[in-house]
């Protein structure tokens, strides 16, 4: 198994800038703006846009972390319960327009689990979703708003990416798997 | 609801990395077969499952659609409806057996019960039953798991665990190392005085229990046992008759019902003798420091183990700690739920 690199932290710190131009515009403003990651590394990569968005239009915009553990549709085929990470939504969702923010999106399904998740804690007027790696194969009619890189992929490969924040540098790579032995990981990221 | 962490660098007895930790048990019959690392994930778990009740909607899909079956041979409020709730919190179906009601008026036998519920479709068998060791043959018949809510005077794993809970919540730093914990009251008759015994040793605390000397037989043995090191993890405790002396500068102080039911008579001249001697009124919890907690895991006999006036003040945290049962029995449905039977092939009884 090798990793080959996609995409460099210049070039993920570049997409992310883009993509927080993209939310600003299409919100006109921020009125109303939230940010929420999705545990874990769609965390780091809402703060860095709400950083983004501070930076060119002085506003800093709430950012809340969402775990979607307890959401999950296949708890009954992991082998070990998945450990919590923690959801922290420090604002008021009724009526905010919520940017869901995660680093790959696969088959939709951790985002539904998001959705559902979000929705138990109020009603937000809209609700968005911006990745950092869209990689097809999707199994839900779920799509993304803002995408970093479009990467086209087959089911057997990896994806991976790293932050600074957690993995200690940027970048993302993507692997041939060996074997699928990790299914609900895989169906996951 | 904030992220859990492990807010301390406190050197927690056996800390390892926990985040690594992964939930392999079938049942949970008592806390003795629970590494610290476990218990830990456990507290951890917990913590989310208090943000849980912490929200405008106290529920979550994660058990969508498994069946819990609640099955009390003996009479309970608390735990009953704490388990049912904590099911229902994480969208389980529930069906509640109360053995009064039930064919085991008829003379049907345990094992028959068992293996009936399991053919109705149980998942997961919460039980209670007054015979000691009850839930382990359940578990050597059970196709699923078996959580243990108090056989006999052995073990009530889930009371050690929220007892545990609600102590971390109440010491600077979650840490127990070296905080003096003393449990007074029936520990004879008690399997939560049993299970914290496990749990509390586990923690670091410096456990005292006492009672009269009626109500501490065979705990000298068992506390000589451990303090010669007799069981890794767990360390030593004092087993006492002088209240004053278990009290004295006591950060958590726990009272223990006296079980009347249990009792065969002999064992206590009267239980105003009792309280007079031993209950927990005002004067004697002032000799605990100022800012110590005093717990009880419920019934109460007010005027007996527990002056009323104690069991309402600012020290008691006897209703967070019924509140506290419910997340930490969300924590175990939901840990138990994920192990799966690859994970334990071959590890009944644990």
């Amino acid at each position: 198994m090798t990793d080959r690199q996609i995409m460099t932290g210049d070039e993920i710190r570049r997409a992310i800038v883009r993509i927080s131009h993209e939310i600003v515009e299409k919100q006109a403003g921020t009125q109303g703006l939230a940010l929420v990651g999705i545990q874990r590394r769609g965390v780091p990569l809402a703060r860095r846009i709400a950083d983004a968005i501070e930076e060119h239009e002085g506003v800093r915009l709430p950012v809340g972390a969402l775990d979607i553990t307890f959401y999950r549709d296949d708890l009954s085929l992991v082998a070990q319960q998945p450990i919590v990470k923690g959801t922290d939504l420090p604002f008021d969702l009724n009526g905010a327009t919520v940017v869901l923010v995660d680093d790959v999106l696969y088959t939709g399904r951790t985002i539904r689990c998001a959705m559902d998740a979000l929705i138990d804690f109020g009603r937000p007027r809209a609700i968005r979703l911006a990745v950092l790696i869209d990689r097809g194969h999707r199994e839900l009619p779920i799509r993304a708003d803002h995408v970093g890189k479009n990467v086209p992929t087959s089911r057997e490969e990896i994806v991976r990416v790293h932050v600074a924040e957690i993995d200690g540098g940027d970048e993302v790579t993507i692997a041939r798997q060996v074997r699928t032995d990790e299914p609900a990981q895989a169906g996951h990221q | 609801m904030s992220v859990a962490t492990e807010a301390d660098a406190a050197p927690v007895k056996g800390a390892a990395p926990s985040q690594d930790v992964v939930w392999h048990h079938r049942h949970l019959l008592d806390v003795d077969v629970v590494t610290w690392p476990e218990i830990d994930l456990i507290m951890r778990t917990t913590d989310e499952m208090k943000g849980i009740l912490a929200r405008p909607i106290r529920k979550v899909p994660a058990l969508n659609g498994r069946r819990v079956t609640t099955l009390f041979y003996e009479a309970s409020t608390r735990t009953r409806v704490s388990f049912e709730t904590a099911a229902r919190n994480l969208s389980a179906d529930v069906v509640s057996v109360a053995t009064a009601t039930s064919s085991v008026t008829k003379g049907e036998s345990l094992v028959d019960t068992v293996r009936t519920l399991e053919a109705l479709g149980a998942e997961i068998l919460v039980m209670r039953h007054s015979v000691s060791g009850a839930p382990y043959l359940a578990a050597e018949i059970f196709g699923g798991h078996v959580l243990n809510g108090g056989d006999g005077w052995h073990a009530h794993p889930t009371q050690a665990l929220l007892d545990l809970y609600t102590m971390r919540q109440h010491l600077p730093g979650g840490d127990l190392h070296g905080r003096k914990v003393a449990i007074v009251g029936d520990i004879l008759h008690s399997r939560v005085a049993r299970s914290n015994i496990w749990s509390l040793t586990a923690a670091g605390a410096d456990l005292w229990l006492c009672g009269p000397a009626t109500l501490l037989r065979g705990m000298d043995r068992w506390a000589t046992a451990w303090g010669g090191g007799a069981v890794p993890g767990h360390g030593r405790f004092h087993v006492t008759s002088d209240v004053e002396a278990a009290l004295r500068d006591a950060d958590v102080v726990m009272a223990l019902r006296i079980q009347r039911e249990r009792m065969q008579g002999g064992l206590l001249p009267s239980l105003r003798e009792y309280a007079a001697r031993f209950g927990l009124n005002a004067e004697r919890v002032s000799l605990a420091k100022p800012e110590a907690i005093v717990m009880h895991p419920g019934p109460m006999n007010e005027g007996v183990e527990i002056a009323p006036d104690v069991a309402i003040s600012g020290r008691a945290v006897i209703t967070e700690q019924v509140a506290n049962g419910v997340a930490v029995r969300m924590a175990l449905l939901y840990l138990l739920a994920g192990a799966h039977e690859a994970a334990h092939a071959g590890e009944a009884g644990r």
